[in-house]
């Protein structure tokens, strides 16, 4: 069996496995939670959130040192990160509220600010006790080596916590992000509901600090609800598909990471959910751009057939290339030009929609029409057939004047 | 003491006040624009832009890794233009897709190349190097005047203040149709004014300004600096002139003051060792911003 094969399998041992798991479950939590915030327009809340982190990391470090504990004690670290990112998250807060400055501005700021100051922090553990600092700059990038027993357990048991609160919380929090409006009309608390929004946000961050590292856990939080908009209109499948981007991520990008010392984690988890966005940008079947370059060349041969035999039936030469070749291709004309009997007949239908559309338009009122302004559609199914007897009487009309 | 300064302190004080002040002048009108976030997302892409450009040419060499760097970042701005466009996805989202690929795939590259031998690591990108910028040849003030000294200048202070030059006399250029789009776009337009060129124009200028500054000082400081202190003078002024003046005094106050604070703070406290100046700075531009929400005279939109 290969590595990766066994990682996969989550045979690479009892550390990689349960971190796998872990990742699998930060993951599903990440990509549900990141869909209300995607949804309610805030995805980049997140980023500021997780780069305020750091100074939280340093300071309980240092706390941790001074009372004569290990500075390493992941538990520590963890309180420590929750408490800044709190504090980052309130400033972000304060400043779009109170200030006239705008949302992207205060995040940019507090988590430029906050990451500098954390870096000073850093800076100053590395002068205060020389060689004990190791391992405070895996929660940059996420790391997995050497992770102890303990940690890898805490890491799984609070990632399934966090599934286990948006599970709870999902009907609320899509009520809220799909519309806030309604939510409040009905005696949802958006204040509660995006506080809670936050908390698990804030959760997700800090139990993946150690997976993901703090530039990269946004990634988790965005890449999949993008990816999942993708498939679907309804808000509650984009959130079930984005937990299984992030779950798919998280496993395989740390199952992967585990067969090799060089393959960081927190970046291979970003680049298989990178990999799941671009297969959804490139190949869904609505939004896709595939799908959409499908759907713009059919358009585009409708509106020649239509202009081709519209010409036919006026005896007119054609000269666009593309309008003689769809034609042709569907068998309209010969290719010397001369119409086939199906030609004639779709001619002539083709002629005879387009005249009653236009004695449509002049008679009825335009909010009247059922479909505005597109001609191409064939006019018999649109109208009633008293309204069409009325159209052709105008036609008739117009002939005998 | 004189000559221990001009040795020591005031190549990295002048490397950091150009570095500030080249980054929080695009910073004014990314603001405006309500891009402020575009300096983020391109000093994080900056990473992979110049591991790859290591990677094509093995050497950690400036202009490589400035092209590298410059390339990155206008490959960043084409996909978050392609993500918002092709899958009508809005702009926050399309950044946070783009530079945390972009700068994950940085990381793994990194990590899979032999870079033990070379200075050229995740840290080093996130803090710079500003302390270790320092002037071997000069004993003293009078070595300003001493051209065998000035050549020893390390060579990241004439590339900065080339970058600084370049983009005051390109603001200056395009002053008034840069104001008037800003502010105006669909007038600015009609008046004849490519508003398209002239957006993507300053993202370039910010990038370029981001990469010069991002090889001496790290990426902190450009993201604080294309925010913080231009937003702090948002705060002080309705007149965008003024606010591009107090934007470079809180810049240049940010660098020098942080400098300082950074090199000799601990000392007061009675620590030997300095900490890290390039995130003091950011810290100390932070600080400025907070007290200018508090008492900024325009802090309150009307």
């Amino acid at each position: 069996m290969s590595a990766l094969t066994q990682a996969l399998t989550l045979g690479a041992g009892y550390n990689a496995a349960l971190v796998t798991v872990g990742a699998a479950l930060l993951g599903g939590a990440a990509g549900s939670v990141g869909t209300f915030m995607f949804l309610r327009k805030r995805a980049l809340v997140s980023d500021a959130l997780a780069h305020s982190t750091l100074p939280g990391i340093a300071i309980a470090f240092m706390v941790m040192v001074a009372l004569g504990g290990d500075g390493r004690n992941l538990p520590g670290l963890l309180a420590g990160s929750a408490i800044s990112a709190a504090i980052g998250l309130v400033a972000v807060d304060l400043i779009t509220r109170h200030t006239r400055l705008a949302q992207d501005a205060a995040i940019g700021a507090v988590l430029s600010v906050f990451f500098g100051f954390g870096v000073v922090c850093l800076t100053a553990i590395q002068t205060m006790t020389a060689g004990r600092q190791a391992g405070l700059e895996t929660f940059l990038l996420g790391s997995t080596a050497g992770m102890l027993y303990s940690d890898a357990l805490l890491i799984a048991a609070s990632a399934a916590l966090c599934v286990a609160g948006v599970f709870i919380l999902r009907r609320p929090m899509t009520i809220v992000a799909f519309d806030a409006g309604f939510a409040e009309t009905s005696g949802i608390s958006v204040r509660a509901v995006d506080f809670a929004m936050t908390s698990l946000v804030l959760a997700v961050t800090v139990v993946g600090l150690k997976l993901v590292g703090l530039v990269l856990i946004v990634a988790l939080l965005i890449i999949p609800p993008v990816a999942a908009r993708f498939w679907s209109e309804r808000s509650e499948r984009v959130m079930l598909l984005a937990a299984a981007f992030g779950a798919a991520s998280g496993y395989v990008g740390a199952a992967v990471s585990a067969t090799a010392p060089a393959l960081p984690t927190g970046a291979l988890i970003v680049l298989t959910a990178f990999g799941f966005f671009a297969v959804s940008i490139l190949f869904s079947p609505h939004r896709g751009v595939l799908a959409q370059i499908v759907m713009r060349r059919r358009t585009s041969v409708r509106v020649h057939r239509r202009q081709g035999l519209l010409a036919l039936a006026k005896d007119e030469p054609i000269y666009d290339r593309m309008t003689l070749a769809v034609l042709l291709r569907e068998g309209l004309v010969r290719p010397d030009g001369v119409m086939t009997e199906a030609g004639e007949a779709q001619a002539a239908h083709a002629s005879r929609d387009e005249a009653r559309w236009r004695v449509a338009a002049a008679l009825f009122e335009p909010a009247a029409l059922p479909v505005r302004g597109d001609p191409l559609i064939p006019i018999d199914g649109l109208f009633t057939d008293d309204q069409i007897a009325v159209i052709d009487a105008h036609l008739a009309g117009a002939k005998g004047a | 003491m004189g000559s221990e300064f001009v040795q020591l302190s005031l190549t990295p004080i002048l490397i950091g006040v150009l570095a500030a002040v080249a980054c929080a002048l695009p910073g004014n009108f990314l603001l405006l624009r309500r891009q402020a976030l575009i300096g983020d997302a391109i000093s994080h892409v900056v990473l992979p832009g110049i591991v790859i450009a290591f990677l094509i040419t093995g050497m950690v060499a400036t202009w490589p890794m400035i092209l590298g760097a410059a390339g990155a970042a206008v490959v960043a701005v084409v996909m978050i233009e392609a993500i918002k466009r092709l899958g009508r996805i809005e702009p926050g989202a399309a950044m946070g897709v783009t530079f945390t690929t972009l700068f994950a795939a940085g990381v793994l590259i990194l990590e899979q190349t032999d870079t033990s031998s070379v200075h050229l690591d995740v840290q080093h990108a996130l803090y710079g190097n500003l302390e270790s910028l320092i002037w071997f040849d000069a004993v003293g003030w009078g070595s300003l005047f001493d051209l065998a000294a000035l050549a020893g200048l390390p060579t990241e202070l004439p590339r900065m203040a080339v970058v600084s030059v370049i983009v005051v006399v390109l603001l200056v250029l395009f002053w008034r149709p840069l104001k008037i789009s800003t502010f105006d776009e669909g007038y600015a337009a009609t008046i004849g004014i490519p508003v398209t060129v002239l957006g993507i124009g300053l993202v370039i200028v910010a990038a370029v300004a981001a990469v010069a500054a991002f090889d001496a000082v790290g990426s902190i400081i450009v993201i604080a600096m294309f925010i913080c202190p231009p937003a702090a003078a948002r705060l002080m002024t309705d007149r965008l002139e003024r606010q591009i003046w107090w934007s470079v005094l809180f810049a240049a106050t940010a660098a020098v003051a942080g400098y300082v604070l950074a090199g000799y703070g601990p000392q007061w406290l009675g620590r030997a060792d300095s900490v890290s100046a390039a995130g003091m700075i950011a810290t100390v531009s932070g600080l400025i911003l907070a007290v200018a929400c508090c008492v900024g005279p325009h802090r309150r939109a009307r």
